[in-house]
């Protein structure tokens, strides 16, 4: 049985360079760098030291407030530097990987005849807990908290997203450990959406509810998926897991080992030969990027994630935590002669303001980072929610985070929403306002004063 | 060196001066700036604010210059120098070139009045401020010209639009901010302060208070009647206009206002390229149908004596109420701006439909005044937010319900 959830508001927003579906091993990276950043609201108290060497699996830091959650250095080797901010704010943690590599080995688990308990302890021991998110805040899930259902999204609609379909390919058995265990975690049901004409892997899974999902972007966010299934209410919890991740967390339930490697998409027009590449959370960028990829000291913009919602790194920099997909694309730090009002061709557009991308649908366009005009005051309205299927008002949200009215915001459903829910929007935003941002901020502002 | 990068090396010089905003206001004008984007989207969609309101300017370039002709042939035919149209939209006796040049020469004063003033206020207060000139003044400084009689002295504008940009929109923090349309908040102004140059039958033709003037001082000369159908109707007088007259605008009127049919095309341009709300426009002219069948009605029941001053406005047929007066104006570029009518879609519809029906309440019931469309819009201005607000309470409603059921 599965059901359909079909979106209509939306915006597929289709650009040059998206992967061939080819995987090639990456080049070994030399070091691999941990950024505590990547984990929203984690202090980390440190535990691997500057100079001692981990296996891969070893204990880098845990979570300062949540001490069973424990995050894992994905190589062996050598902690070489720890990279500290103003205060001592630990920026990045950087490790010299091994030429052979070493795994810590957390032992095969039996997940059908495990106890819940015992599953989420394997889980905050092994290195897993990163994975699994929640809702409300959208940071990683408390232990603590029981969530009414688990939610997983198999299709990937953002732009130049990496192909669930094609990188989870032969995963099944991993997939089945995964998802079988998160279902212990939960009283509630486990959602699994895949593209309505896709051949998943994830949708032979058992234990799962199945919902086919069809139309633009972003009808493959989880955030989507949730509102249109079971949307948060005030006091209840979701936890949402990436479909690349659920791959990692079966590899250690199968075989015992933490192994942080995925298959990652490298995209975007500046890229000459878009391709797959099976590599290891928190590699070297360089590693991916420069053969048959991007022009050296090109002026391009590298995003680790995608170019909705990933963020920005140097060339020197290294994948996070998370992201199954790297974009580059051309920066637009450049001037154009009456850009403002002259007739737009090969820019993406909601209106028809002289712009035409309406005429042609399926075009694929080349889009630069340059924003297309100035920051403003709110002015036009209706045009968020042409790209907005929740239902939720994305207008008065924003605002009521800009005045961090907590009742106002609690109200309008701010338990139901992450910030990547608003990349549409700030996408099409004439005002050139930053969404992602207010709704992050308005969510630490909740967790702060609300809890 | 290029043009481009001179400008950029400018740019940078007076980044931290007082005058960057006005630097910076007319050098985007001229180049689409260099910005990108940081973190968040790291692409975005061509629109910006300046196209935005590009565009809405564009769609009222027919009524501009329609209204240079007509000023011209309303003036010429006021006078007998030329008799009026017979051939429908393309007579020639209306698209002369000395037609065009008397209004020419009387409208662009009025534009540049309006812009020049009106922009020097919004830099000035960008520069108080530190904060960029923001777009919104382009829609309104091209409105003013399109809403006021053809010979209203330009010191009066003056005066208007400062009230209007100053009282209307800078004290609430600007563009976006703002409860009135600052367009109709100028014209409320003048309407209020100078109801002689505002209203009558003597300021819509250009020349005719200047003859009214010379009559009183003595000179043997014909007096120019430039009444308006709604000044006609309130006065229960005969119409001197046919109706295609009044759908192609060759009637005396506020400059831009008279064409209905280049409103219409305006209009649809906006709704074409998403800018204007198809919502409102339609609910408002559902509103003013609702309310002008209403008067019809009344009229047709006989419960209204010939005699009162209502009839004559009661019983025009209800479709006669879009093509005269300022409603289809009001209805496509004033109704429709964003920042002060209501936000939400729902709310959209209830909000035009009070437009039209309070434009044609306000009509038949206050002849001394007979256009209703400026104080409707303003009045639904005020109440814009209450409309949203009781629109996202829905929302609200149905998010706490969802809690109940689950505790229940």
């Amino acid at each position: 049985m599965s059901n359909d959830i079909r979106i209509k508001k939306g915006l597929d927003i289709k650009l040059v360079g998206e992967a061939e579906k080819t995987v090639e091993q990456a080049v070994i990276s030399n070091y691999c760098t941990i950024r505590p950043e990547d984990f929203h609201g984690v202090i980390p108290k440190l535990v691997a030291k500057e100079g001692t060497t981990v296996k891969a699996g070893g204990v880098l830091f845990f979570d300062k407030s949540e001490e069973a959650i424990k995050f894992l250095s994905p190589v062996s080797g050598k902690i070489v530097e720890v990279v500290r901010g103003p205060k001592r704010r630990i920026d990045a943690i950087k490790i010299q990987a091994d030429k052979a590599q070493a795994f810590e080995d957390f032992g095969v688990f039996n997940v059908d005849a495990a106890k819940p308990e015992a599953v989420k302890a394997h889980l905050l021991a092994a290195g897993c807990w990163p994975f699994v998110k929640q809702r409300p805040y959208d940071v990683i899930a408390n232990p603590a908290s029981s969530p009414k259902a688990i939610f997983i999204s198999g299709y990937a609609s953002a732009p130049l997203a990496a192909d669930l379909d094609f990188t989870l390919k032969g995963k099944e058995a991993e997939l089945q450990a995964a998802v079988s265990a998160l279902g212990k975690l939960t009283e509630g049901k486990v959602h699994v959406s895949v593209g309505k004409n896709a051949n998943s892997p994830l949708a032979g899974l058992n234990g799962i509810t199945l919902h086919k999902v069809s139309g633009p972007h972003p009808s493959g966010n989880v955030g989507t998926l949730i509102n249109k299934v079971d949307p948060v209410n005030k006091g209840e919890v979701v936890w949402t897991v990436n479909a690349q991740d659920l791959v990692i967390i079966g590899e250690l339930l199968l075989t015992g080992k933490f192994n942080a490697e995925r298959i990652v998409a490298l995209v975007g027009s500046s890229v000459e030969k878009p391709r797959y590449f099976k590599t290891i959370a928190g590699s070297e960028i360089a590693t991916l990027i420069y053969d048959k990829g991007v022009s050296k000291g090109g002026n391009d913009r590298i995003i680790s994630g995608n170019v909705l919602t990933g963020k920005q790194i140097r060339p020197d920099g290294s994948l996070d935590f998370y992201s199954n997909v790297v974009s580059v694309i051309p920066e637009g730090d450049d001037y154009e002669l009456f850009g403002w009002n002259k007739p737009v061709f090969n820019k993406v557009s909601t209106s028809r303001a002289l712009t035409f991308s309406w005429l042609n649908p399926k075009k694929k366009y080349d889009l630069n980072t340059n924003t297309n005009g100035e920051h403003r005051a709110f002015v036009t309205t209706g045009t968020y929610e042409e790209v907005f299927p929740l239902d939720i008002f994305p207008m008065q949200i924003l605002k009521a985070c800009m005045y961090q009215d907590l009742d106002e915001m609690e109200a309008l459903g701010m338990y139901e929403v992450a910030p990547e829910d608003f990349a549409l929007t700030e996408f099409v935003c004439v005002s050139k306002q930053p969404h992602q941002k207010i709704i992050r901020e308005g969510l630490d502002l909740m967790i702060k004063e609300i809890g | 060196m290029s043009l481009k990068n001179k400008l950029h090396i400018l740019k940078r010089k007076y980044r931290s001066k007082k005058m960057a905003p006005a630097f910076n206001a007319l050098h985007t004008f001229l180049y689409l700036p260099n910005e990108t984007t940081h973190n968040g989207t790291h692409i975005k969609a061509a629109d910006d604010l300046k196209r935005t309101m590009n565009t809405v300017i564009m769609a009222m370039v027919p009524c501009l210059l329609f209204g240079m002709f007509n000023a011209g042939y309303q003036h010429h035919l006021a006078l007998g120098e030329i008799q009026s149209v017979t051939g429908g939209l393309f007579s020639a006796e209306f698209w002369t070139l000395d037609n065009f040049m008397v209004g020419f020469w009387k409208i662009i004063p009025l534009v540049i009045v309006s812009y020049g003033v009106g922009l020097l206020i919004e830099f000035i207060f960008a520069i108080i401020n530190k904060h960029e000139v923001e777009e919104g003044y382009l829609v309104t400084g091209m409105l003013v010209p399109l809403i006021v009689p053809i010979d209203i002295p330009l010191w009066m504008l003056a005066v208007a639009v400062v009230f209007g940009v100053v009282i209307g929109k800078e004290v609430f923090g600007g563009t976006g901010m703002n409860i009135l349309n600052p367009a109709l908040t100028i014209r409320a102004f003048l309407f209020f302060a100078y109801p002689t140059w505002m209203s009558g039958d003597k300021v819509w033709v250009h020349g005719a208070v200047e003859r009214d003037q010379a009559i009183a001082g003595g000179q043997n000369l014909d007096a120019i009647s430039g009444e308006t159908i709604l000044g006609a109707l309130a006065q229960s007088k005969e119409v001197a206009y046919s109706t295609v007259d009044m759908f192609l605008g060759f009637i005396p009127g506020s400059v831009g206002e008279t064409s209905t049919l280049l409103i219409i095309l305006g209009g649809l341009f906006l709704v074409f390229s998403k800018i204007g709300s198809w919502r409102i426009m339609l609910s408002s002219v559902i509103g003013a149908i609702v309310m002008g069948l209403i008067f019809n009605q009344v009229v047709a029941s006989g419960w209204i004596p010939e005699s009162s001053n209502f009839y004559g406005l009661m019983s025009a047929p209800f479709w006669e109420h879009l093509i005269i007066g300022g409603f289809a104006f009001g209805t496509v570029f004033m109704a429709t701006d964003p920042v002060t009518a209501s936000q939400t879609n729902k709310g959209k519809w209830i909000y035009g439909f009070l437009v039209g029906f309070i434009s044609i309440m306000i009509r038949v019931f206050n002849p001394a005044y007979p256009e209703g469309v400026m104080l409707a819009i303003l009045l639904m201005n005020v109440f814009a937010p209450t409309i949203d607000h009781y629109v996202v309470q829905g929302n609200v409603k149905k998010r706490m319900k969802r809690v109940k059921v689950k505790t229940a």
